[in-house]
């Protein structure tokens, strides 16, 4: 498909702290973790104890109520805490690592010989299935539904964001097996968008058994959940899944090899990063294992794993999420600013023009995790209109969901957006609510009522 | 700033729920607010956010109204000189100190009873203070005539904030305009004091004897009162009427003062510029329909002409706008502008009991905004509907 999918509406956010196109071999991580928290609504089963020896690819914890969904070890080695917190909830299961890396064995295969069952149960035993996620609801994907389509989107455009294209030029081969693999679980399309400001990397554009759609403007432009409104949007009663790109990598190695290699690039990003770069690790590393001396120690710091809109707060001994290929760390806000509702603010960042910052529109900006003012009433409109690209009423269904009216929520499009989708949203909103919770509770919600 | 901060700090205990100022802790919080950004973070959901609150945005607000304000009381006290035929004998500062010193107690008497009602309903209700009044005790003397008495503002701002904000739950769940709903209170309940001949020019009333010639009516009321079939002679020039130097309510005469406050709230982005063409786009065919049928000489005014005269522009700019008032979404932002335009120019000329019909206009749409709302999002329920039954069959 040649035809350009332009998004008009949305919002760059131009921050300080893009990492260099430059890898780096990060230091083995002294230890490793998988967290449940990682999982929304998962609640998890342990099938191990500390000091259990593990093997890369031996189950650490499955799904209570989907057993088949196992969670996986990404390396060999000592369980050596799981960390619980409030309510005994399980916060993180640590692995220490061996210093050779003894994988699991589930057979190398071809996926294009094999047939969906099998690829199914290999994706399923080597703990990656949980990368495949569905709409509506965001969560695992199930592994009994043949999804209408598959969505990857091979871009990203959150602020910060690492450039997959550089990311993943080395790893076609890998990337067109978990495509091989994929194909024979849906019996619709496998969709792949790109972004048409710059050429793809090979490793896309090369890709077979796809359709490749071209998108162009500014965030959420890149967030799967715009892509698919705008190819097929998603009606009530279907299901589309979603992977991103560095997943699809990791299933397609596990076809090659017949092992979980949990290698994974995460972009450090962030105005407190001193030299932000591409480092190449494992999923679940320790957060330190790429920020040691290499973060600015001015003041409190926040580490966040994934990016500044939609990810996760972490502490600097805590690990990297499952799903995220970036880390961030900006500065805490926790300062007091004299008049700052008054000053001229020639470096703070807003969607609208109440700042003079307009007048430097490719400033780069620091901005800091301060909520910038008091939590109000939703009194202001337009603005998430202005942010928020799909055809679907952004405050109406808002408020459908606080007031839990299930059927309104329908009508006004809740199967199609997932809580990402309101980042911006809730970035922009003068009344500082906390939108994406909201939406989540909304998902929730509707899943518990469908299910 | 450390020494008033460390002072905040300081004091901040004596004001939490249950100490000994513990009554007083929305006053305190709303002035720890004002002085200092507070220094919470995010917990959930995004990390950072815009810089923008809703004290800058009605900061914007009051700063837009600031060029009306001022030349509000430059024309008071323009009109005042030349009513007594003083006019040529007074300086420029003469005159704006005489308009600022009538309109500084209508400002304050507005904000001083409506901050203080807001705050003991913010502390009643456990909330912050809500900065929507800063907008609103800013409008209430705009759009009032000058010799109006300081206790009707002070009742009819009491009234617009109890009944026409906080009983439906505080700011942004009002329906009405609160500023406006303050001004149809004083002109249904005192209408001598809100229009006629004497109210607009300070001091009229009570001039035992006006310069030749001069007369304080609006225009609006010249035509209003104008014998049938006479076309009044109207002594302003469409100049005059644009930049200002006509009678009216404080702060509504100049459209010049007021377009540039247009042009603040449209470049910020904080009024919707969808709104304001579409009062003006409505005025406008209104305006010309009523010259097609034209039957009177109010009916004959040059439909451009009307959006020159009395709140029009004002409603337009600084009423219609009002966020938690109007339709919220985009498509109804049109339709409710639009509607605005025509009853406003429909009412002040085809209804001789109200002379202005731009205050009605709004507050009439205030209240149908939600059922446009609710059309616009039933097209895009239907949509969606339609979507999944083609991908059913």
């Amino acid at each position: 498909m040649s035809e350009i999918i332009k998004i008009k509406k949305g919002l760059t956010i131009n921050l300080k702290g893009k990492a260099e196109k430059i890898f780096v071999k990060a230091k083995p991580a002294g230890l490793y973790a998988v967290k449940p928290t990682d999982f929304h609504g998962l609640i998890p089963k342990l099938c191990v104890k500390v000091d259990d020896r593990v093997k890369a690819g031996s189950p650490l914890f499955f799904d209570k109520y989907r057993p088949e969904i196992k969670f996986t070890s990404p390396v060999s080695g000592t369980v050596v805490q799981i960390n619980r917190g409030e309510r005994r909830k399980i916060m993180e299961v640590v692995i220490e690592p061996d210093e050779t890396i003894v994988y699991e064995d589930f057979t190398a295969g071809d996926p294009s010989q094999l047939d969906a069952k099998d690829i199914t149960g290999k994706i399923l035993s080597s703990g990656l299935w949980p990368v495949i996620r569905q709409r509506p609801y965001n969560l695992i994907a199930n592994p009994s539904d043949k999804p209408k389509a598959i969505f990857i989107s091979a871009f990203d455009t959150a602020p910060l964001a690492p450039d997959y294209d550089f990311m993943l030029k080395d790893y076609g081969k890998e990337f067109q097996s978990g495509i091989d693999a994929l194909h024979k679980l849906t019996a619709g399309k496998i969709h792949l968008n790109i972004d048409s400001t710059y050429p793809a990397s090979s490793t896309f554009m090369g890709a077979k058994g796809v359709q490749i759609n071209k998108f162009r403007g500014p965030h959420p432009a890149g967030n799967v959940g715009t892509q698919i409104h705008y190819i097929d949007p998603i009606n009530k009663g279907e299901v589309v899944w979603v992977v991103s790109p560095q997943d699809v990598i990791a299933i397609g190695r596990l076809f090659q090899t017949g092992h979980y290699d949990a290698s994974r690039i995460i972009a450090l990003t962030g105005s407190e990063v001193k030299a932000p770069k591409y480092f190449k690790t494992l999923s679940g590393a320790c957060v330190r294992s790429i920020t040691d001396n290499n973060v600015r120690e001015e003041g409190n710091i926040r580490y966040i794993s994934g990016n500044v809109l939609t990810g996760t707060k972490v502490a600097a001994n805590n690990f990297i999420g499952y799903y995220d290929s970036q880390l961030t760390v900006i500065p805490e806000g926790d300062k007091y600013e004299f008049m700052g509702w008054l000053a001229p603010g020639l470096n703070k960042f807003s969607l609208s023009r109440t700042f003079f910052s307009w007048l430097m529109p490719n400033k780069e900006y620091v901005i800091n995790t301060n909520l910038k003012g008091g939590k109000r009433a939703l009194m202001i409109t337009g603005n998430f209109e202005r942010v928020f690209p799909m055809n679907i009423y952004p405050m109406q269904l808002i408020k459908a969901i606080i007031i839990e009216d299930i059927e309104l929520m329908e009508n006004l499009g809740i199967y199609e957006v997932a809580e990402e989708d309101f980042a911006l949203c809730e970035f922009v909103d003068t009344s500082k609510t906390d939108i994406q919770e909201i939406i989540r509770k909304g998902l929730d919600l509707m899943h518990k009522e469908m299910n | 700033m450390k020494g008033l901060r460390k002072l905040l700090d300081s004091a901040k205990p004596n004001f939490e729920k249950g100490a000994k100022f513990g009554k007083l802790h929305s006053l305190f919080d709303a002035l720890e607010t004002l002085a200092f950004v507070p220094n919470r973070v995010t917990k959930s959901g995004a990390h950072i956010r815009d810089a923008i609150d809703m004290k800058r945005t009605m900061i914007v607000v009051v700063l837009a109204m600031v060029p009306a304000l001022l030349f509000g009381m430059w024309n008071v006290g323009h009109f005042h000189f030349q009513a007594l035929g003083q006019l040529d004998q007074k300086t420029f500062w003469e005159i704006f100190w005489f308009g600022f010193l009538k309109v500084l107690p209508i400002i304050l008497v507005s904000y001083v009873t409506g901050l203080t009602i807001e705050i003991i309903f913010a502390q009643i209700r456990n909330h912050d203070v809500p900065e929507g009044f800063f907008v609103t005790g800013f409008l209430i003397p705009l759009i009032m005539p000058v010799d109006v008495p300081l206790w009707m503002v002070a009742i009819a701002t009491a009234f617009a904030v109890i009944i026409g904000v906080e009983v439906f739950g505080g700011a942004g769940m009002n329906i009405l305009n609160p500023a406006l709903t303050a001004r149809a209170f004083l002109f249904f309940s005192y209408p001598s004091w809100m229009s006629g001949d004497k109210v607009w020019v300070s001091g009229l009333s009570e001039m035992d004897k006006v310069a030749d010639g001069f007369t304080g009516e609006t225009i609006m009321g010249m035509y209003a009162q104008a014998p049938a079939g006479v076309t009044p002679s109207i002594p302003y020039s469409p100049l005059e009427m644009f930049l200002g130097t006509i009678p009216g309510s404080i702060g509504e005469t100049s459209t010049l003062a007021i377009l540039i406050g247009a042009a603040i709230l449209i470049w910020t982005g904080i009024g919707s510029w969808k709104i304001i063409v579409s009062v003006f786009g409505g005025g406008l065919l209104m305006g010309y329909i009523l010259n097609l049928f034209a039957v009177n000489p109010y009916m004959q005014v040059d439909a451009w002409e009307h959006l020159l005269l009395g709140g029009f522009a004002f409603g337009a700019v600084f009423m219609a706008t009002d966020p938690v008032s109007a339709t919220q979404t985009e498509r109804g932002k049109w339709i409710y502008g639009f509607l605005i335009g025509l009853l406003a120019i429909l009412i002040r000329v085809l209804n001789p009991a109200y002379p202005e019909g731009v205050m009605l206009a709004i507050l009439l749409m205030n209240v149908f905004a939600p059922l446009i709302d609710h059309y616009v999002v039933e097209a895009n329920i239907k949509k969606r509907k339609k979507r999944l039954q083609a991908s059913n069959s």
